[in-house]
């Protein structure tokens, strides 16, 4: 067994806990802190297939950014009868049977797609300069659509998150 | 198995994103969906960057679609946020089965 089979066993049976425990655990601030978990493990995937740019702006933008942002919300909503909503047990069925029948497919085709592909090739992944050339040349459409479009989203989000005024004076 | 080929890659990358699909599908907290929907997307980053590892012609293209996946679930983030804040603010719940009103 090579170096990268022991590592990817170790990351990827850590992902796969921690994202069972996001959809099992009962409390949302628990489920929160596993998927602060998955994130991370996700990053050290990408660091072990060798793509660095990647993994550290999924540990910059993702644990850093959205998982802030997910804990807020959780702050800001969360209140004890909010923190564990029930479940029927017929809708666990029913969602469990489809996302199994769903993984069997995925799993199958998985299968085929990676038949041939046993090595990974002998050279690096572009790094970050490649990348960045690649942003302002061949993807420069896609690159100048996001940055427009973050700042769109950022904007909207302002402004439905503001907190506004009644009529008689007194703040939500 | 001695070495690592494609298909590992691409099965914990169906199985994050089943466990997305049901998370999306049992909970009710609205916030609990949002991490649902971060695990779909987190699944086809794996797929994307595994790829790009594999597939020599996509070593470029992959890792370019991964990092616009993560500025999109990013914005989305941020917009789901507000809704659910607005929505908590009108409704002082986030169940997201009290959202109904739109209904026939």
């Amino acid at each position: 067994m090579s170096l990268d089979v022991v590592l990817f066993t170790a990351i990827a049976s850590a992902i796969a806990f921690s994202a069972l425990a996001v959809v099992f655990s009962r409390n949302i601030v628990r489920s929160a802190l596993w998927l602060l978990f998955t994130l991370i493990g996700v990053s050290l995937l990408y660091f072990l297939l060798g793509a660095e740019f990647v993994g550290a702006t999924q540990l910059i933008v993702y644990v850093g950014g959205t998982m802030v942002l997910v804990v807020f919300g959780v702050m800001l909503t969360a209140q004890q009868q909010f923190l564990k909503i029930r479940i029927r047990p017929q809708e666990w069925l029913v969602a469990g049977i489809l996302a199994s029948a769903l993984f069997v497919l995925l799993v199958t085709t998985s299968f085929h797609l990676g038949e041939g592909k046993n090595s990974p090739p002998a050279e690096p992944m572009p790094g970050s300069g490649p990348l960045g050339v690649g942003f302002l040349t061949q993807y420069l459409l896609p690159f100048e659509i996001i940055s427009v479009h973050l700042l769109v989203v950022l904007i909207g989000a302002a402004y439905l998150a503001r907190a506004k005024r009644r009529p008689g004076g007194n703040r939500d | 198995m001695t070495e690592l080929g494609l298909t590992p890659y691409l099965c914990l990358g169906a199985f994050l994103f089943c466990c997305g699909l049901l998370c999306i599908a049992t909970k009710r907290n609205a916030i609990g969906i949002l991490m649902g929907v971060e695990l779909v997307l987190n699944a086809a980053n794996v797929n994307f960057v595994a790829c790009a590892r594999y597939v020599p012609q996509f070593a470029l293209e992959g890792q370019v679609f991964a990092l616009l996946v993560i500025v999109l679930a990013a914005g989305e983030a941020a917009v789901a946020l507000a809704i659910i804040l607005n929505f908590y603010n009108n409704h002082s719940t986030v169940d997201v089965d009290k959202a109904d009103e739109l209904k026939g």
